[in-house]
């Protein structure tokens, strides 16, 4: 993946892959694939351990600022040793295991959960040269690692030997597999268009510019619009994220499935939410944010890793904004959302997606018609679907409030 | 339209984030050892006793223990033993003071109704909040010493209350040397024209007592 690009790249472009070739150069030969591995994973726990930890902290003050107050301040400048002080505070807490859990898989939960959430990280290419991992079915890999959380989320609920942590567990487990199939519902357009399953070429595919200024992500086809709103939607589920954050619902449940944890396995289930999210977060912008491309021709002197993490930032601040903003759902109201909009929708999309490819040969005023019917494609249904769902149920008006 | 309800919603938390920056209206957060909130002037929480010079407070005590607060306070949390002796207060009348005046602030309710009931503006309502000790029973027993501040205090705390208190007394301390103008005058013009026969009889009994 490095060899003939190299040369022509800015050095900033190349500084990540110069700096494990310099370490591992000092390696014999046939340690040097090990070394780099290692090197790889190093870098992406220390970068996402250290990304987790500023976005708690991004967080609370953003929350705390969207509800009129300053967030935390007072630990270090502007609070910016306050995630190190919570890591301490967890870290010395009492870990209290209940009389009647399941030690060993009590135990085990919080550990597979953070080894799981960590593994779509293999696939995801931060920059140019920058993808631990090339594998052909980097997609694939990708969701059938995440779907092992919800293992790991009922491990947890029914090893505490508590109600809450039980009930939860089975929302936990309804909502993951229920918003799994319009997740991968909404990858496939983009597969099926770009015509592989590999995440390096499915970026490469996006690279380019119509107009000179329109970059050819996919977010800027009416199925990829469509599909990035739909995936983010149901990444939002995936992520246990409000306003999908039934499993820990702090009013009905207590903590739901962490109420018997303490101390740092308490933290390792935070560490897994936001690596889940940041996971999903990096694979929306793979999928249809163009990956690690810069948006203009003229900005692609900005390293590559940049734009990612650029985007990357802009998703998750998107989703604490949308934790700030949505009250938490019903579990019926979870249910019907996710089977009778969101698949039927995803489902149409791939046909508009399918449609798409097929017609990619137009020109002239058939482009226009290609791009009114794609349109129509995604306004209609959701126009419609989103009426008749929601007839008789909104507006509400309060009698009593 | 579905979801125009959750960006009207994205709008609302957009503005607040952005409002909570530059308008003091909706960033309300005072951080609190730093900066003191302003109270307001009709904030109470425990009973302080006024005095009336700041260099010798207790000497300048305004209350007279005649113990009504202590009888009228509803959870019984003031006790006042009363001086045997006689000091001269402010004015210079000699009157008995508290030789001992205890509130017991962890049993205090802030009801304001010793204030209410002081016939001589003596216990009035203080605003010091920041009460936290490490011992609750001795250090919440204030005595006479740590209640008594002084008048130009009543006066940054309450000013309107204690502007009108002061004017209140001032006009009563008139009344009173008017009073007593006009009762010498009449004792001075009494033998010159002793007409009414009880009236000398009465006033020789009071005047010992008003006179010194
Ligand atoms: S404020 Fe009320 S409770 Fe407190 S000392 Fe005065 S009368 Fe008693
Ligand atoms: S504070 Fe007022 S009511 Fe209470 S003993 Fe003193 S003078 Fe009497």
């Amino acid at each position: 993946m490095i060899a003939a690009a190299l040369t022509t790249d800015s050095f900033l472009e190349r500084l990540p892959v110069l700096a494990r070739d310099t370490v591992t150069g000092r390696l014999p030969e046939s340690w040097r694939w090990m070394a780099g591995s290692l090197l790889e994973i190093i870098a992406i726990l220390a970068g996402f351990g250290l990304l987790f930890a500023y976005l708690t902290l991004a967080e609370r003050k953003i929350l705390g600022r969207i509800q009129n107050r300053p967030g935390p301040n007072r630990t270090g400048w502007f609070g910016l040793l306050q995630p190190f002080a919570d890591g301490v505070k967890a870290l010395t807490k009492e870990d209290v295991v209940p009389a009647g859990a399941d030690r060993v898989l009590h135990f085990l939960a919080p550990v597979v959960l953070v080894a799981v959430s960590l593994l779509g990280f293999a696939v995801l290419p931060f920059g140019r040269h920058l993808v631990a991992v090339e594998l052909d079915t980097a997609v694939l890999y990708f969701f059938a690692a995440g779907t092992a959380t919800e293992l790991a989320v009922f491990m947890a609920g029914w090893a505490s030997h508590n109600k809450y942590s039980l009930l939860a567990a089975m929302r936990a487990l309804a909502q993951l597999i229920s918003y799994e199939l319009p997740l991968l519902l909404s990858v496939v357009p983009v597969v099926l268009v770009a015509g592989t399953l590999s995440t390096t070429k499915i970026v490469a595919a996006q690279g380019g510019w119509s107009l000179g200024f329109v970059p050819h992500w996919h977010v800027f086809t009416p199925w990829g619009a469509a599909g990035f709103v739909l995936f983010m939607v149901a990444a939002l589920a995936e992520s246990n994220r409000s306003p999908f954050d039934l499993p820990e619902a702090e009013s009905e449940l207590i903590a739901g499935h962490l109420t018997e944890y303490s101390g740092f396995k308490y933290a390792l289930f935070f560490m897994a939410e936001y690596f889940g999210m940041c996971a999903l977060s990096g694979m929306a912008v793979t999928l249809f944010l163009g990956g690690w491309g810069a948006p203009l021709a003229q900005l692609e002197w900005i390293p590559s890793y940049a734009w990612f993490t650029a985007k990357l930032l802009v998703l998750l601040l998107g989703f604490i904004w949308i934790r700030a903003t949505l009250p938490r759902l019903r579990l019926d109201q979870l249910m019907k959302f996710a089977w009778k909009f969101l698949v039927p929708l995803t489902l149409l999309n791939l046909a508009n997606a399918a449609g798409w490819s097929l017609t990619a040969g137009w020109t002239g005023p058939l482009q226009l018609v290609r791009w009114a019917v794609a349109l129509a494609l995604v306004a209609v249904p959701f126009v419609v679907l989103g009426r008749t769902l929601s007839a008789g149920s909104a507006p509400r008006t309060y009698r009593f409030a | 339209m579905l979801g125009s309800g959750i960006l009207q919603g994205l709008l609302v938390t957009a503005k607040n984030f952005v409002g909570s920056f530059h308008d003091p209206a909706r960033y309300t957060t005072l951080e609190y050892p730093e900066v003191k909130p302003a109270l307001p002037e009709a904030y109470r929480n425990f009973p302080f006793l006024v005095c009336d010079n700041a260099t010798d407070p207790l000497g300048t005590l305004r209350c007279v223990a005649c113990q009504i607060c202590e009888k009228e306070c509803p959870p019984q949390c003031i006790y006042i033993e009363k001086s045997r002796d006689k000091k001269p207060d402010a004015t210079g009348k000699p009157q008995i003071y508290p030789a001992v005046f205890a509130i017991d602030t962890s049993v205090c309710m802030s009801c304001q109704i010793c204030v209410e009931v002081c016939p001589f503006d003596a216990i009035k309502m203080d605003q010091v909040f920041e009460v936290a000790t490490t011992d609750r029973y001795a250090a919440l027993l204030l005595d006479r010493g740590q209640l008594t501040k002084p008048n130009t205090y009543f006066h940054t705390i309450h000013p309107t209350e204690a502007a009108e208190v002061d004017a209140r007394l001032a006009a009563d301390r008139q009344a009173a040397e008017e009073k007593a103008r006009v009762a010498a005058l009449a004792k001075a013009k009494a033998p010159a024209a002793p007409q009414a026969p009880a009236a000398p009889v009465a006033k020789r009994d009071q005047t010992p007592e008003s006179a010194p």
